[in-house]
């Protein structure tokens, strides 16, 4: 029988323990998945006892307090606070979701938090997302129309409406992630959120070159490695669903 | 400085940003054929043009009549006549070309009836110069400026512009006054990069991480603008500060002006709508330094909302829930999330928060970047555009979907202005060494710092202080104070500590680096409030609260070499661009 190794340098080690300093009543220890491409070592989960009496609610503010008290070398990628930057897609207690949007109060026990999985780590929590930009660069992200008018293009509200549930997609890569299909496939099969992207397009009823764009993305390993697994619609933070968009493709290339 | 790996590169223009302004710059430059290199700190779609929401302001006449010097005329009264007139009128008269581009290159607006772009109302857009609310305010939901961000990336994509991502910029290459390109680290790897270029287009956004409580994202951190700094360059206007009326009481995020467009109004613990006594015509839609005083005058008086009477709440549950779901579905999820609110039941708790900076590199119409020497003169090599940029359309305070339309408008003319002063493939200078060794000297200074002082603990500094002494109400003893306080976070610096050594992502560098950029503008902001010795728009000093356009009808500008200001001033451009339009000068402003 084969038997699978993974290699020494993948398997993640038990790092430092920081116990709370501040003599707080009210502590949750919260593991954090550490690697740093410059030290020749293994991954290890770091973990921090956190004061959460003086903690705002989300695990974004979780993160921020350990690097600004505790431990500054620790890197995650952050920016708006708030859901719509997309910075700080991660995973926690196993759920991949944005920091800054997160309730920890909505988190059982201790807290576990990973890079967005199967991406390749560059350091602690920031993970390598650019084969997911040049999958989005392929579906060609721009409104394809030969009218030349000096006026706008005229849209229905109804046709409009067809972009709702799309055009949000902050490009977080926490559907994408999430997908066992995408961990497998990932350079090949296109995967939840470019998926998405190219449907908005497909179907905004301005572009000129829906036929085209539906013949590109009509590949065996492209579109039809998903399989509805349905991890994309439940990973999303924006409460977008991906699996339809792929679904609404697949639809418009059997009925075409 | 050998230990470091330099990479060099040398394009026509360098962009140094990729938000709205930034990416349209690049678009232009692009479609011009010129070599455009676009560096930024985060990927293109990260960027805080991302968080706009309410809308991008252009006279289309979709809603019924509009004229683009209606538009001019609220935008100097907005700015409480410290905008250039000559600027002003180009931004209104371009913005709906603008507008129209941006809808041809895929931007998903909401639509009329018609079919045609909707448009909302907005604090301070008015018909017939001044006379009654117009609809002039161009919306996607209220997602907008993240609708437009992504369909900027989207074109820049088309035109296969060259990005640098995840690049943090150090600094400006200067030679004889000129600027020659810029330093740039790159976090992916360690190495360093050296950028020639003919122009170099700053679009590095606003600096709202000053202060504590901010709409900002944590990457606002104003890089480009202390770049220019450090090159010994001056900046404008710093003290003029935006509060939004209407940020999440506890949390800072945005709510919107949008809401209040949309009917949503204002009321203090005695369930009065306040505003009608501040603006008995415009009410609610008021312009928002005006909006966000009268809420600090109410929680002052004792009329805040809660425990602490701190706050004030902001309406919309008599609003019909489709308007809200199809106008305002951003607003509803940011309430439940971070104010645990249904905005179709309970009013939202809100409180003026820090949002936008006036103030910044000064530069013309055309985007380039000015100084004064004896005169008005402009620096070769340098543009800046976007909210990094003080053109300076908005004066003393933004009207609300001014800063969207400002973003595409001046990042295409920057791309129009460089098309024609630089020819592709255009040779370029041989720089000094000695400019890269500075940069670098810097850099691995703050690298490795060992002393005690860890940086977080200087950026709180610097918020708190900035937060009580600059903040909506200003007086000489807060100012004073704050000019004194404001230096202490600066000298901690001298005992900074850096535990990460690294070169690869390294976060705890990156953010010194930008509290290095922050401390600077703090300081600068601080000592221009403390000199203008007026009120006007954001700046109202409680110790002088009328306008003084004797005195003061000027832009301040500030130099800063390490904790030492100089002050000086230029006058307002008091003529029109073109005679399409009249100058319109300075009234009491009411609304």
């Amino acid at each position: 029988m084969v038997q699978f190794n993974l290699p020494s340098n993948s398997k993640i080690q038990k790092g430092q323990y920081y116990k709370d300093k501040t003599g707080s009543k009210n502590i949750r220890k919260v593991n954090v998945y550490r690697w740093d491409p410059s030290k020749n070592e293994n991954p290890r989960i770091d973990t921090y006892e956190v004061d959460m009496d003086n903690c705002s609610s989300k695990v974004l503010d979780i993160l921020n307090k350990i690097k600004n008290e505790i431990d500054p070398s620790i890197a995650y990628r952050r920016s708006c606070a708030h859901g719509v930057c997309g910075s700080c897609a991660m995973n926690m207690n196993g759920k991949n979701g944005l920091a800054c949007t997160k309730s920890h109060s909505e988190l059982n026990g201790d807290i576990d938090i990973y890079p967005l999985p199967h991406l390749k780590v560059l350091k602690d929590l920031i993970g390598d997302l650019s084969t997911l930009y040049k999958q989005y660069e392929s579906v060609e992200p721009w409104l394809k129309t030969s009218k030349i008018s000096d006026k706008e293009n005229i849209q229905t509200k109804e046709d409009r409406a067809k972009l709702d549930g799309l055009y949000e997609c902050i490009m977080c890569a926490c559907c994408s992630t999430s997908c066992p299909s995408y961990w497998w496939n990932g350079e090949k099969y296109l995967g939840p959120a470019v998926l998405l992207q190219a449907y908005r397009w497909i179907i905004d009823s301005r572009d000129e070159d829906r036929k085209e764009r539906l013949k590109k993305v009509a590949d065996e390993l492209k579109l039809y490695r998903c399989h509805t697994i349905l991890n994309c619609t439940n990973a999303c933070p924006k409460g977008l669903n991906p699996a339809k968009a792929i679904a609404e493709i697949k639809k418009m290339l059997a009925t075409a | 400085m050998s230990s470091y790996k330099i990479i060099d590169h040398e394009y026509d223009v360098v962009v140094l940003g990729a938000g709205g302004s930034g990416l349209r710059a690049a678009v232009g430059l692009s479609e011009a054929g010129l070599k455009t290199a676009c560096v930024s700190k985060v990927f293109p779609t990260r960027s805080h043009t991302s968080a706009a929401q309410g809308g991008i302001s252009a006279a289309l006449g979709n809603m019924g009549e509009d004229d683009w010097r209606w538009h001019m005329y609220d935008t100097v009264k907005g700015a409480d006549w410290l905008g250039d007139q000559d600027s002003i009128e180009y931004l209104c008269k371009e913005a709906p070309a603008a507008v129209l581009e941006l809808e041809k290159y895929g931007v998903p607006f909401s639509r009329t009836e018609d079919g045609k772009i909707y448009q909302r109302p907005f604090g301070g857009m008015t018909k017939n110069y001044g006379n009654e609310t117009v609809q002039r305010t161009c919306a996607a939901a209220d997602r907008t400026g993240h609708a437009i961000l992504h369909t900027l990336y989207g074109q820049a994509l088309k035109h296969n512009t060259e990005f640098f991502i995840e690049y943090f910029a150090l600094d400006l290459i200067m030679k004889d006054g000129a600027c020659k390109g810029l330093i740039a680290w790159n976090l992916n790897d360690g190495t360093i990069h050296r950028f020639r270029s003919h122009i170099t287009i700053i679009a590095t956004g606003g600096y709202g991480k000053v202060y504590y409580s901010a709409t900002s994202a944590h990457t606002c951190t104003g890089d480009g603008n202390a770049m220019v700094l450090r090159a010994g360059l001056p900046l404008q206007d710093m003290e003029f500060v935006q509060f939004h009326p209407t940020g999440i009481y506890g949390h800072g995020t945005l709510i919107s002006e949008g809401v209040r467009g949309e009917g949503g109004y204002l009321v203090n613990s005695k369930g009065e709508r306040f505003m009608e006594r501040y603006a008995p015509k415009a009410k609610d839609l008021a312009s928002r330094d005006v909006v966000s005083r009268s809420i600090a005058v109410e929680i002052n008086e004792g009329r805040g909302i809660g425990k602490e009477q701190d706050h004030v709440h902001l309406h919309i549950d008599h609003l019909d829930p489709k308007v809200i779901d199809e106008r305002l579905p951003g607003i509803s999820e940011a309430s439940k999330l971070f104010a645990n609110v249904d905005v179709t039941k309970e009013p939202i708790p809100v409180v003026p928060t820090v949002h936008y900076n006036m103030g910044g590199i000064p530069t013309n119409y055309k985007a380039e970047v000015l100084t004064v020497n004896g005169s008005e003169k402009t620096v070769p090599g340098l543009m800046a555009i976007g909210e990094a940029a003080c053109v300076s359309v908005h004066g003393a305070n933004r009207l609300g979907s001014n800063s969207l339309i400002d973003l595409v408008v001046f990042g295409r003319a920057a791309a129009k202005r460089a098309a024609e002063l630089v020819k592709p493939g255009m040779k370029h200078d041989e720089i000094d060494k000695s400019e890269t060794d500075r940069c670098l000297v810097r850099f691995d200074k703050l690298r490795n710092s060992e002393g005690s002082n860890p940086t977080s603990e200087l950026r709180l500094s610097m918020q708190k202080t900035m937060q009580s002494k600059c903040a909506v109400f200003r007086t000489e003893k807060t100012l004073k104070e704050g000019v004194h306080e404001i230096r202490k976070p600066f000298e901690g610096m001298d005992s900074l500590s850096v535990k990460d050594k690294s070169l690869i992502f390294n976060t705890d560098l990156v953010e010194t680096l930008e509290f290095d950029n922050l401390i600077r503008q703090a300081i600068t902001t601080m000592d221009s409030a403390y000199h203008r010795k007026e009120s006007r728009g954001a700046h109202a000093r409680e110790d002088f609260p009328k306008r003084d356009d004797e005195n003061y009808m000027q832009h301040t500008l500030s130099w800063c070499s390490g904790s030492k200001t100089k002050i000086n001033y230029r006058p307002v451009h008091r003529s029109t661009l073109t005679n399409d339009v009249q100058y319109f000068p300075p009234q009491e402003r009411v609304y």
